[in-house]
């Protein structure tokens, strides 16, 4: 603002000769250095104008003469990515699961691709540590429904369990009691029997001999004579010390009443080939594998 | 309050400009020493890069190596891992105390002869006196800066060219330190190098020919923190570069001194002369006592040694001397020097305890070594039989210079077995592992162990890796948990 002359008594400033009742206001200008670096950032502007994308125009931007885009690069960099992985898993995708957990190198390579893709996939319903919960098997053990083998493991991950294609796994364990096949006091005492197989404790009182043969007429199509299961049909083992959904009297009568079908998704599809084999050798890594 | 009654004592501004200073030539023993420092100094920096070192195929040849894309660290037949930089600590410990040591024997033994700063500056100086002529040729040229003559302007381009190109080798030969030497010199050459290698030779060309060229005895006076501390750690017995002053004092001509001797009277044998004055590379008179600009390089020793010589008077009128016989001389007593003290024996045993250390922890460090990390998520698994497995990571390091095949074994939990996921077991349940030389291997461990003795919710687990061939041993401890 120009400088009217009218020196303010007080401070010794001029001020800009404007008065609001009496009022003045203090002529105080910005720093030179400081106006002068603000017209070099202007000027410092045009710059960009002409070297990065800028202006708006209709249908897209001015490009500047550097033709810098930051999609552009993004997809260079997946694309770089994609090599470097594309050369790695090639090593995957060449071998067979066998001859990847004979590999120190291989082995590391598929577990680690394997751990991030369980992490992004599988984690949800069996944990980010496999360690599974209620009614979602634990990983980590020896106890396979539709078996514990690399070939077992790459066919549930493709393929899942009741997932609704033809090559899913079938089978499940059929309600008893709501379909009415057995009566309220029967399902009690084969429930009893069924603890009596991995040596649990039995309710007082409880009839063996009558419990052995609803067993018989009942369970052993699927569960076998000595309720040892059948990884066909995905029928477990009932002597062995893990329980899927529990092995309290309570919850073993709601699975026979009520009956059981957890469902695995099929992942052939939604995950590339090598990452489904990187992932069946993380499962058979993780310590339970057959 | 107003401002008069702010009481100010005038100092006047607190900022003094330089007075450069052009150090003569001087010629004697101190000269000599510092020169013969200056090249085993310079020849070990310029030329250790490209020593060899033969340590086998495929690791590096090159004596001394800083392998940062690899992590490791070569110093001829020392190979140092990252978890393993504690020696440079001591490295670090024992560099201080023998600068303490140095200081209480000879003062700044150090500024005066040994550090970059010095060494650097006076190789400066000397292309400066070769090119511009010695100290009084230079002042006359400065005082005439504005005569822009084709001979003025020849000796600054040939003086900056000079300094140029040692400041450049300079920074060249700190980035050969970090790869191998040849090679980075062939890659330099043909513009093959890494960005990184240019900007660090830069970057050190550009500090040197500063602080070499232009900033010189600044550096000592202002930036380094060394003589303030070194002041603080001096002591009465300490050999300082020190003007005698009983024999100095009184200053007078060498005419005047012979006639007053002549007569019987006591003279000093300073005759005023100020070469002392004239060769010292900080611009400071050692006859007015110990100052913090002084580096004690001894330039002033040999100045006036050679004026002492031409008159007839003995040497050493300064020299290397102690606080106490500065006292016990004016008071007419015979000198005394003390270098083993209290002082000096403590950092020469804190040196030889810590050398010492170290020496016993690099002859006796396992070349083998095993860490274990137990499975958070889950901790422990229940297998179908009862039994309790936990899952363990093992980094297994080997250091030497060739694979191994080692076996893992396991005690602690009763009756436990180890398994190592994708290791083929040559006998059952011992698997067999080959790590790489000079690598590592991460491995998967499942321990199982039987329910029954186990019942415990935590118990030692210790796992022994075994080197087949050697029979070296390491081992690693974690804990078993039952779910």
């Amino acid at each position: 603002m120009t400088d009217h002359g009218d020196i303010d008594s007080v401070s010794g400033t001029a001020t800009t000769g404007h008065q609001w009742d009496g009022i003045k206001e203090l002529n105080t200008p910005l720093p030179k250095w400081w106006l002068y670096t603000f017209y070099l950032t202007i000027i410092w502007a045009v710059g960009y104008w002409i070297v990065y994308p800028a202006w708006p125009l209709l249908r897209s931007n001015t490009p500047g003469i550097l033709h810098y885009s930051s999609r552009a690069n993004v997809a260079v960099e997946l694309a770089n990515l994609d090599k470097l992985r594309g050369e790695k898993m090639a090593a995957l995708s060449a071998a067979s699961l066998a001859d990847i957990e004979k590999d120190p190198a291989l082995l590391a390579l598929a577990r680690a691709r394997g751990k991030t893709v369980f992490g992004d996939n599988c984690a949800p319903c069996h944990g980010s540590g496999a360690a599974g919960a209620k009614g979602y098997p634990n990983l980590n053990d020896d106890d396979w429904l539709w078996g514990g083998t690399l070939d077992q493991i790459m066919q549930t991950i493709r393929y899942g369990a009741r997932a609704g294609n033809a090559k899913t796994h079938e089978g499940q364990m059929l309600a008893f009691g709501k379909e009415g096949v057995l009566k309220p006091d029967q399902i009690v005492t084969v429930a009893n029997y069924v603890r009596s197989l991995s040596g649990l404790p039995t309710r007082p009182g409880y009839d063996a001999a009558a419990g052995a043969k609803i067993f018989a007429e009942n369970c052993t199509a699927c569960h076998g004579e000595k309720g040892k299961g059948n990884q066909e049909l995905g029928a477990p083992d009932l002597t062995d010390k893990i329980w899927l959904y529990g092995s309290d009297e309570a919850t073993i009568i709601e699975t026979i009443a009520n009956g059981r079908a957890g469902v695995m998704p099929a992942w052939e599809g939604r995950l590339d080939p090598v990452t489904l084999k990187a992932m069946a050798v993380y499962v058979h890594s993780l310590g339970g594998g057959k | 309050m107003t401002s008069q009654d702010l009481q100010y004592e005038d100092y006047g501004p607190l900022y003094a400009s330089r007075k450069k200073v052009y150090p003569q030539s001087v010629s004697g023993t101190f000269r000599r020493i510092k020169w013969g420092l200056m090249a085993v100094c310079l020849s070990i920096y310029y030329f250790l890069p490209f020593v060899r070192w033969n340590r086998g195929l495929g690791a590096p040849n090159q004596a001394v190596l800083i392998d940062f894309p690899n992590r490791r660290f070569y110093f001829f037949f020392i190979e140092l891992w990252p978890q393993e930089v504690y020696y440079f600590t001591g490295l670090l410990i024992i560099a201080a105390v023998a600068l303490f040591l140095m200081n209480s024997i000879g003062g700044r033994i150090w500024c005066g002869y040994l550090c970059p700063q010095t060494v650097w500056t006076d190789l400066f100086y000397a292309v400066e006196r070769l090119i511009e002529g010695d100290r009084r040729e230079r002042m006359k040229k400065d005082a005439a800066a504005h005569r822009w003559t084709p001979r003025r302007i020849y000796e600054l381009v040939a003086k900056h060219t000079i300094w140029l190109m040692i400041a450049w080798w300079t920074g060249g030969a700190w980035v050969l330190y970090f790869s191998d030497a040849p090679t980075l010199v062939k890659d330099l050459a043909t513009l093959q190098a890494p960005m990184v290698a240019y900007a660090w030779i830069g970057i050190l060309t550009a500090t040197t020919f500063v602080l070499a060229g232009f900033m010189r005895e600044q550096v000592c006076t202002y930036m380094c923190p060394w003589p303030r501390i070194q002041a603080s750690l001096t002591d009465e017995w300490a050999l300082n570069v020190t003007y005698r002053y009983d024999r100095g004092e009184k200053r007078t001509s060498v005419k005047k001194a012979a006639e007053l001797r002549a007569l019987g009277e006591h003279v000093g044998d300073c005759v005023d002369c100020y070469q002392c004055v004239a060769v010292c590379p900080t611009g400071i008179d050692i006859r007015n006592g110990p100052q913090l600009e002084c580096i004690q390089c001894g330039l002033c020793i040999d100045a006036c040694d050679n004026v002492m010589t031409k008159i007839g008077r003995p040497k050493r009128l300064i020299a290397y001397d102690n606080d106490i016989n500065i006292q016990r001389r004016q008071k007419g007593q015979a000198p005394i020097y003390r270098i083993v003290r209290p002082r000096t024996i403590i950092y020469a045993l804190v040196i030889a305890l810590v050398g010492g250390i170290m020496l016993y922890t690099l002859a006796t460090r396992s070349l083998l070594d095993a860490n274990v990390l137990h499975d958070r998520n889950p901790v422990a698994i229940r297998l179908s039989d009862g039994s309790i497995r936990n899952a363990y990571t093992m980094r297994l390091l080997n250091k030497s210079g060739f694979d191994r095949v080692v076996t893992v074994d396991v005690d602690g939990p009763a009756n436990a077995v180890v398994h190592v996921v994708g290791a083929d077991s040559v006998t059952p349940d011992r698997p067999m592992i080959v790590i790489g030389r000079d690598q590592t291997t991460e491995l998967r461990l499942l321990v199982t162990a039987p329910e029954e003795n186990n019942r415990e919710k935590s118990i030692p687990v210790h796992f022994h890796v075994t080197d087949i061939g050697l029979g070296v041993v390491a081992s690693a401890t974690d804990n078993f948990v039952a779910p």
